[in-house]
């Protein structure tokens, strides 16, 4: 057996000078990719900053688009409208969670009396999945009021149950997905132990489904926070439809990039949360990730 | 069987020193090995002993904290190493197959060949159909995995670590995962890459066949090499009193 002087007896809390070379240069490469990718962005980002500052339209675009007077007039209406999409993005939120799992949990059914429910949970995945939301929001918003069947109620409630019908149908595609990729085994464990079908679907399944699933949750809610803007075509004053009365005003678009910079701030540490606990997740279940 | 013998020179792998430790555990503790042209390694020890990580160590799928590996005479454990070019060169054979599913048995032998070495797919399926009648499963070549049972899906993945013909073969608890009725076949294919010149390193807990065809023994607990010698030495007068006290567990559990 071979045994080097040096690096035979050593432990790993007293490193040998072998490992602390390997440990200086494997610093060095990180420090040099760093210096790369900072520099390599700088210059991406004044190249694109340089190409469109010198494009002829450029003053004229940055008048009517990037004007930080009109912007600073506008700001008040915007958030006071982006406050109204916060509110129904609150309640439509909750609304998916409940009505797609319950979509969900209805195509998974096995027995064959649930045979009625599964086709109706199915087609209704399948007409509302197809379904542009806007139409779904203008037979909502105007249709059905027109029922009479409650009071006068603000567009945005109607915004909501909109949102509601239509992402409940991908959410709950999404969750039976999950549900499907529980292994068999798990749920003939849970049963084994004299669990329930219902409590085995709560207790053992639900959970292992919605970690499989979260990344495509999350993107749902995501695409959701964005779309919360179209209840605007209703005639509710959120942050799209103040942005378009301010541009209407001022006859400059900046409040519509005012708008849209608020709807992604407003997404961004959700998705900046959704990374985060996505990347936990696989490096809890997943070892040797060096590869 | 030829082997890339481009270092023929010297051992064909060098383990010095090397530690390994996640978090506060130190799970390789300064192990050294040196493994020469065909020559046979089984490392034995119980679970968590560092067996199945000596092996990662080895294919650069786990970092090492301190030490060096040498295959050939190329310090593979030097960050500048080419990990994958490195990683051709040695063969790896998993205790669940990691098999890969979606691709007939004749696309996972080959793979390696026609992606990795660029080998033209007609001729990396000639010289994959002959591995496979070799092992006896030329009639399965057109099956995918999951078709095939445990014995020979295990016969497969070995056949898919040699096919690019590795200077080293690593075999992770090949056997552990299978029903004791389909041991023998895989075992049998591991004697006849022994008698065919391959050089292996393999953990195992099927002492019966470590005794067999291993031409050195290595018995490791945690974390270190507790005994190294020829399979006479190791069951029959064992040295130390670890290596006693493990066996003997081995030979009556209730003891």
């Amino acid at each position: 057996m071979t045994s080097h002087p040096d690096i035979g007896q050593v432990r790993a809390f007293e490193p040998s000078a072998l490992e602390l070379e390997r440990r200086a240069l494997r610093r060095a490469r990180k420090r040099r990719s760093l210096l790369v990718s900072v520099a390599s962005t700088i210059i991406f980002a004044g190249v694109l900053a340089l190409a469109l500052t010198s494009s002829p339209g450029w003053a004229r675009v940055r008048d009517t688009f990037f004007s930080p007077e009109v912007a600073i007039d506008a700001f008040p209406r915007v958030i006071e409208g982006l406050w109204l999409n916060i509110q129904v993005l609150f309640f439509a939120a909750i609304g998916v969670a409940v009505f797609g799992t319950l979509l969900a949990i209805v195509r998974t059914l096995k027995g064959a009396v649930f045979t009625p429910l599964r086709l109706l949970a199915a087609g209704y995945t399948d007409i509302f999945r197809g379904i542009p939301l806007l139409l779904v929001l203008y037979i909502v918003g105007f249709g059905v009021p027109g029922l009479e069947l409650t009071g006068r109620m603000p567009a945005q409630f109607w915004g909501t149950i909109a949102l509601i019908l239509t992402y409940s149908a991908y959410v709950s595609e999404v969750l039976r997905a999950g549900i499907e990729a529980v292994h068999p085994s798990q749920r003939l464990a849970a049963r084994s132990l004299g669990l329930s079908h219902a409590k085995t679907l709560r207790l053992v399944v639900m959970p292992q489904a919605v970690r499989k699933v979260t990344p495509a949750l999350m993107n749902d809610f995501v695409s959701m926070q964005k779309d919360v803007g179209l209840i605007s075509v209703l005639g509710a004053v959120d942050a799209v439809r103040a942005a378009q009365l301010e541009v209407a005003a001022s006859y400059n678009f900046t409040p519509y990039v005012l708008a849209g910079i608020l709807f992604v701030l407003l997404s961004w540490p959700f998705i900046r949360v959704t990374d985060w606990v996505t990347a936990r997740a696989q490096r809890r279940e997943q070892i040797g990730g060096v590869v | 069987m030829s082997h890339n013998s481009g270092s023929a020179v010297g051992p064909v792998l060098r383990v010095e020193g090397v530690v390994k430790r996640f978090g506060d555990h130190t799970v390789l503790d300064g192990i050294d090995l040196t493994v020469d042209w065909h020559e046979v390694v089984v490392l034995i020890g119980a679970s968590g002993s560092g067996k199945s990580t000596l092996l990662k160590t080895i294919n650069l799928l786990e970092q090492i904290d301190d030490g060096r590996i040498l295959l050939g005479d190329e310090d593979i454990s030097d960050p500048r190493a080419n990990a994958d070019r490195i990683r051709g060169r040695i063969g790896v054979v998993f205790q669940h197959f990691n098999l890969f599913p979606h691709m007939r048995v004749l696309d996972n032998v080959t793979l390696a060949a026609r992606q990795v070495l660029r080998v033209p797919r007609a001729e990396a399926e000639r010289t994959g159909i002959a591995l496979l009648e070799r092992i006896g499963l030329g009639a399965k070549a057109r099956e995918y995995p999951d078709r095939l049972s445990g014995g020979q899906q295990q016969r497969v993945a070995i056949a898919r670590a040699i096919a690019t013909d590795p200077e080293l073969l690593l075999l992770d608890e090949i056997t552990s995962a299978l029903d004791p009725q389909l041991v023998g076949e895989v075992l049998d294919l591991v004697g006849e890459l022994r008698a065919a010149g391959s050089t292996i390193v393999m953990a195992t807990h099927e002492m019966s066949f470590a005794r067999r065809v291993a031409d050195r023994v290595v018995y490791l607990k945690d974390g270190r090499i507790i005994e190294s010698g020829p399979p006479e030495q190791i069951f029959e007068a064992p040295q130390r009193a670890e290596t006693r006290e493990f066996l003997s567990r081995l030979r009556d559990p209730f003891a």
